[in-house]
């Protein structure tokens, strides 16, 4: 009778928790990898996307589907051979 | 227009460094995969600790190669914003369904069975844990089908009709974009070909463990298992190579002209096994397209028609047009010359103008009649930007040379797979060193034959970027070049730094070798 444990088990959640906490808390190289996915996203997104790749046609004024459609379609059309 | 062309070739330059070395990581993703789960499956089959062992270390692998990988693909999607807005913008609805359901469904299911994969040995049940393995080949797999399909749309586009007030090339029918037969062996050739380099991987890195004598039996059992998944792998690649081959001489003849280095196309067309190409050769000159070449007659005739004895165009005949062929739609027509078709564009081009000024001066009619002459050589509006003909010719000496490394590397694979296989079960492998150090340097062929069949895919298809409808030059926006140079080499750098980084961590863990404890068997 005293093995017998009167502590529920955890639910989903925690135990999907767990299952995080655990996995990362025990890594090994996967540390290494994570630092190394953090730093590429933060150059990608914060460094590159930020600074380097804007989106041209709002930076032209084209903020609308509207506005955005007749630069393009005038840019189509003005680069076309006469 | 000088500054323009400039800008074009650095921006694709760009983009080339970027797709090549995203496609670096993908195909080995794609191939370790598979064979890990085939490693796996055979633990989860007979119980024995020694393939948790070997599924764990190649999992590990996987793991690295993965995480460098990853988000490798998005500078891409970058770059469509700010250096091909105009292309973005003309595509976008075809071009972004099958991307935000690459990301949506395929990405979230790889990443959410892939902590299964890594966190849950132990705590899962085997079960669980080899169907998440599983789970997550087929989430990278069904990734790449997506981003596939938006290439192939590119290469072959149907299933959409341009919109002139919207200026969009808009879906009509889904179906005919994911299930076109491009897309399909694309996706098959290009998925299988991530077996091979995979298979290829995992015997070179086996072959240094035998050469080191460490590991012997786990890394023999390796060896098995990828020597069968290779050669599965490059006899598919094979097949759907013939299938790929046979779609571009239908759909894009001029690439099938530059891969085999045709000005003048015959009947029984040989195929060129070996050749060097005539560097002063011009299109418009009579000089011979080779210095030298050994070809098999009818070969060629027989890839692109299934007839030994049909007629493959050459880049002149499809400059000069006059010759029996399919249009897009699958009509038999006399096919138009370039000139044609550079006038049909012009005036679709010219039509495009017309409609959008009738529209604002809310002429209906006049609207009505500029939007029928649009339709009707909408086909060929890529050629109205086309000012000379040449212009039309992508890279003879890339495309041919790219394909011809392809096609050797592919028929080296299929031999190289059939030797390890019987070398391996004569139990003579562990004993030959020079085969193993063959072994270990297939690797980086591997890679130099991907990375030469997606050279043929795309350099090919120049100068278009949706093939007859835009080329390169109206894709491009209108940035400083000197912006696109700055974001090249700041590229450069940062996928050497990454490069180095994931090689190092690779070689590291390789070095570590096989967990030799032993496991439990649950």
């Amino acid at each position: 009778m005293d093995n017998i444990s009167t502590k529920r088990p955890p639910g989903y959640a925690k135990r999907i928790w767990y299952f995080y906490r655990d996995g990362f808390r025990e890594m090994t190289v996967g540390k290494t990898l994570w630092a190394l996915i953090l730093i590429k996203l933060f150059i990608l997104f914060f460094i590159l996307k930020l600074f380097f790749f804007p989106d041209f046609l709002s930076t032209k004024g084209n903020t609308d589907d509207e506005s955005r459609a007749r630069y393009v379609g005038t840019e189509l059309v003005e680069r076309g051979v006469q | 227009m000088n500054d323009l062309l400039s800008l074009v070739d650095w921006s694709r330059a760009q983009f080339a460094l970027t797709a090549m070395y995203h496609w670096l990581f993908v195909p080995l993703t794609l191939g370790l995969a598979v064979i890990v789960g085939i490693m796996e499956t055979i633990y989860y089959r007979t119980g024995k600790a020694e393939w948790k062992h070997i599924t764990k270390f190649w999992m590990k692998l996987f793991g690295i190669n993965f995480a460098v990988g990853v988000a490798t693909g998005i500078i891409l999607e970058f770059q469509f914003g700010t250096n091909w807005s105009n292309y973005s913008w003309f595509v976008g609805d075809i071009f972004g369904a099958p991307l935000a359901i690459e990301g949506i469904m395929a990405f979230f299911m790889e990443a959410t069975f892939l902590a299964v994969m890594f966190f849950g040995w132990d705590k899962v049940s085997k079960g669980f844990h080899l169907a998440s393995t599983w789970l997550t080949c087929l989430g990278a797999t069904i990734s790449a089908l997506w981003i596939l399909v938006a290439n192939a749309w590119m290469q072959y586009p149907v299933g959409m009709t341009f919109n002139p007030d919207t200026v969009r090339n808009e879906m009509t029918d889904f179906a005919a974009v994911a299930l076109s037969p491009v897309a399909l062996n694309k996706f098959f050739h290009s998925v299988t070909a991530g077996w091979v380099l995979g298979a290829v991987f995992v015997v070179g890195v086996s072959a240094w463990f035998l050469l080191k004598k460490r590991h012997v039996s786990y890394a023999l059992k390796s060896i098995r298992i990828a020597s069968w998944v290779g050669l599965a792998g490059i006899l598919l690649v094979a097949y759907t190579g013939d299938g790929s081959a046979y779609e571009v001489a239908q759909k894009q003849p001029m690439k099938l002209a530059a891969m085999e280095g045709i000005y003048h196309g015959n009947k029984g067309q040989e195929f060129i096994a070996v050749g060097i190409l005539n560097p002063q050769k011009e299109y418009d000159d009579n000089q011979d397209p080779f210095c030298f070449k050994i070809g098999v007659p009818g070969i060629l005739s027989f890839l692109a028609t299934r007839d030994a004895n049909g007629f493959v165009p050459g880049i002149n005949d499809i400059l000069q047009g006059g010759y029996p062929t399919t249009n897009f739609a699958g009509d038999s027509i006399i096919a138009p010359s370039a000139q044609e078709k550079m006038q049909q564009g012009r005036a679709a081009i010219a039509a495009l103008g017309d409609y959008r000024n009738a529209r604002e001066r809310n002429d209906s009619m006049a609207a009505d009649s500029a939007l029928q002459t649009l339709r009707d050589n909408y086909e060929y509006f890529g050629y109205g930007y086309i000012e000379d003909e040449a212009q039309l010719i992508p890279s003879v000496p890339m495309v041919f040379y790219s394909f011809h490394i392809m096609i050797t590397l592919g028929g080296y694979f299929i031999l190289f797979f059939i030797a390890i296989l019987i070398l391996e079960r004569k139990q003579l492998l562990e004993k030959l060193r020079w085969v193993l150090w063959i072994c270990l340097w297939s690797i980086p062929l591997g890679y130099i034959c991907l990375q030469s069949g997606w050279i043929v895919a795309e350099v090919g298809r120049q100068p278009w970027t949706i093939q007859d409808i835009l080329p390169t030059y109206a894709s491009i926006s209108a940035i400083e070049v000197s912006a696109v140079q700055t974001t090249f080499w700041l590229f450069a750098i940062i996928f050497t730094v990454l490069l180095v980084a994931e090689v190092s961590i690779l070689v590291k863990q390789i070095k570590k070798g096989f967990n030799p404890q032993p496991v439990k068997n649950k």
